[in-house]
């Protein structure tokens, strides 16, 4: 990151006397006013993308009579039924099965994740093995198998063997669609470590469990942290294997969601406030990972 | 892999150096952190997709378990012939390949405009984060419902306080089914793009770019000759990657039409055929297609991936 802020400033000390230099024809009144203008244009572009976000919370917060509306009511008085109405109040589902089987789900697939990915990510950078990248390329195709292809055999299995609707299943299922994504990242961390300090502490004596807890975890823990929260978030999310392998008792929040429209009349409000709260958790871990999620997404292609 | 090209250790003893069973025991304690993964990936990944390999030659449905019978290609054949699943091929290529294009286009015009200096840049760039980190069916159902209605969704409201009470109130969704999801895609998936093309753009030789301004170069020659060439393989990435996963979308046709007026796409027909109708093989068989299909868009994937990657390594 440190490289990319110093970049910024460079260009943007760069770009000053540029400006300035244009001649006296422009004056340095345009650029300016130039710049204004397209500063203004990236506001307006982040408004129109976030407006739909921003609707839906109004919404959630609107009851469903003025939710119903058009011309839409975006005056209309503020009530919290919207999510009384989702958490069951109604004498609906309440949604809380399925939120917490979306948490073990992914907190559990994480933290398996976290036990595969250190170790290998560990043999792939501070001590590689031989043909370390052919490894690496191992794992980033196996992301690129479509989860569909190996659907069928999955349900099959889990129906023969009892593991229907057991969101053990998805656990599995979620560290092995994640793993590949969390050794790329942790790979590109640890290698962060210069090999340098790692020999100090073994002429100084220290024994490998030390230079893991004291040399190592320092540097790459906030990568660490930020692949874990990018593997939580793809859990969180994930659909089709949900949908397909559970049922009652392990559905998942994005399960719930897609079964909550069963009513007939008046919903949009209950909807806003369900889609906000099951989404809450994501928007929370996405900002919270913010720096590093190109670099997740990309499978460390790009940092 | 590893494992497969190592010679086994038990003819070590028979060689007469020394050092030779400390260094593989030593070569094995390097390899020991990575087994436990890779075996997983292994079992979990590879194992289901042999089992779909072996399933697509047979001639098997749910319903009927004792009808089993192996029929070797016919399931393919069956496939590519039917008139709804080459459909669902061509929708597949269709959507991928235009949420892809627009996210990119669009994603690349968001990217120029964030790498410049503006008041409340870091605002910005949070609120264009944020479709992308909506759960895909909170996003999906939001499309759907609140903005697609055609009676109370805000784009209807938009109509109707724009026009007036004579405002044309179109149903979005019925009238053009495959739009509206590509529509709802393109916005979850553009900060994407922008986010990939952001890290291209900042990655940039500035001296060069300064360089050629002092020698007179304006905007768009620095665009067209520097930046476009510098971001080509950010552009390949993004495209690529987006293919990767929009090819796999599933929620958004499960939520938006349930695969219906001829949206469905080549991962919901095969969540179809085998949850709905049961029909083993042939969901297999399309399932196969849909990883050659990957398998081709990957290959160029991991080539892109890999000389970005090497770059890096040499530059460390």
């Amino acid at each position: 990151m440190s490289n990319v802020r110093t970049d910024e400033a460079a260009r943007t000390e760069e770009a000053a006397p540029v400006a300035g230099g244009r001649g006296p024809t422009a004056a340095g009144v345009r650029p300016r006013a130039k710049g204004m203008g397209l500063g203004l244009l990236a506001w307006l572009a982040g408004l129109l993308f976030f407006l739909p976000i921003a609707w839906m919370a109004l919404t959630s917060f609107h009851s469903e009579e003025d939710a119903a509306t058009n011309p839409p009511s975006v005056a209309a008085s503020l009530t919290l039924d919207g999510y009384r109405e989702f958490f069951g109040a109604g004498g609906g589902a309440s949604p809380w099965p399925s939120l917490i089987n979306s948490f073990v789900a992914s907190t559990a697939s994480t933290l398996l994740v976290l036990i595969l990915a250190l170790p290998a990510a560990y043999a792939l950078s501070i001590r590689p093995v031989k043909k370390w990248t052919d490894v690496l390329f191992f794992f980033l195709s196996t992301k690129m198998l479509p989860v569909v292809a190996g659907l069928l055999p999955i349900y099959l299995f889990a129906k023969n063997t009892d593991f229907l609707d057991n969101i053990w299943l998805l656990v599995i299922l979620y560290t092995s669609m994640n793993l590949p994504i969390a050794v790329w990242m942790m790979q590109s961390f640890l290698s962060e470590v210069p090999v340098a300090i790692i020999e100090a502490a073994q002429i100084d004596g220290a024994r490998l469990p030390t230079i893991l807890t004291r040399v190592v975890a320092p540097i790459a823990l906030p990568g660490i942290a930020a692949t874990s929260l990018i593997c939580f978030i793809f859990s969180w999310n994930e659909l089709l294997f949900a949908r397909v392998l559970t049922g009652v008792v392990a559905q998942t929040a994005p399960v719930f969601l897609t079964g909550f429209i069963t009513s007939q009349g008046l919903f949009l409000a209950k909807v806003c406030a369900a889609s906000l709260v099951i989404s809450l958790p994501v928007l929370a871990a996405g900002f919270a990972a913010q720096d590093k999620l190109v670099q997740g997404l990309s499978l460390g292609a790009v940092k | 892999m590893t494992a497969t090209t190592s010679t086994p250790p038990t003819r070590a003893p028979a060689r007469p150096s020394a050092p030779r069973p400390s260094g593989r025991l030593r070569a094995w304690a390097t390899r020991a952190p990575l087994l436990p993964a890779l075996i997983f990936m292994i079992a979990v990944t590879q194992l289901p997709f042999v089992a779909t390999l072996v399933i697509s030659f047979f001639d098997w449905n749910a319903l009927y378990p004792d009808a089993r019978s192996f029929t070797g290609l016919a399931n393919y054949h069956e496939v590519l012939t039917d008139a709804d699943l080459r459909k669902s091929v061509w929708t597949t290529i269709l959507l991928t390949a235009t949420v892809v294009l627009a996210s990119l286009v669009i994603g690349l015009g968001l990217a120029l405009l964030l790498d410049r200096r503006f008041r409340g840049r870091g605002v910005v760039r949070t609120l264009l984060i944020a479709p992308f980190l909506l759960v895909p069916v909170a996003a999906a159902l939001l499309w759907k419902h609140v903005l697609y209605n055609p009676e109370y969704g805000l784009f209807n409201g938009i109509l109707h306080w724009v026009g007036g009470d004579g405002a044309t109130q179109p149903d979005w969704i019925s009238n053009t089914p495959l739009i509206a999801i590509e529509l709802s895609l393109i916005w979850q998936w553009t900060p994407f793009m922008m986010l990939i093309l952001l890290a291209g753009l900042q990655s940039r030789d500035t001296e060069l770019i300064e360089a050629a301004r002092m020698d007179g170069a304006n905007n768009w020659q620095v665009f067209r000759h520097l930046t476009l060439p510098h971001l080509r393989r950010y552009l390949e990435l993004g495209a690529l990657l987006g293919s990767i996963y929009i090819v796999q979308n599933f929620d958004a046709v499960f939520t938006i039409t349930s695969g219906g007026l001829g949206t469905a796409n080549l991962p919901y027909t095969v969540y179809q055929s085998f949850y709905q109708a049961h029909e083993n093989g042939l969901a297999s068989a399309a399932g196969v297609l849909v990883v050659i299909g990957s398998i081709i868009i990957a290959t160029f994937a991991l080539r892109v991936v890999s000389s970005l990657f090497r770059e890096e390594v040499s530059r460390a």
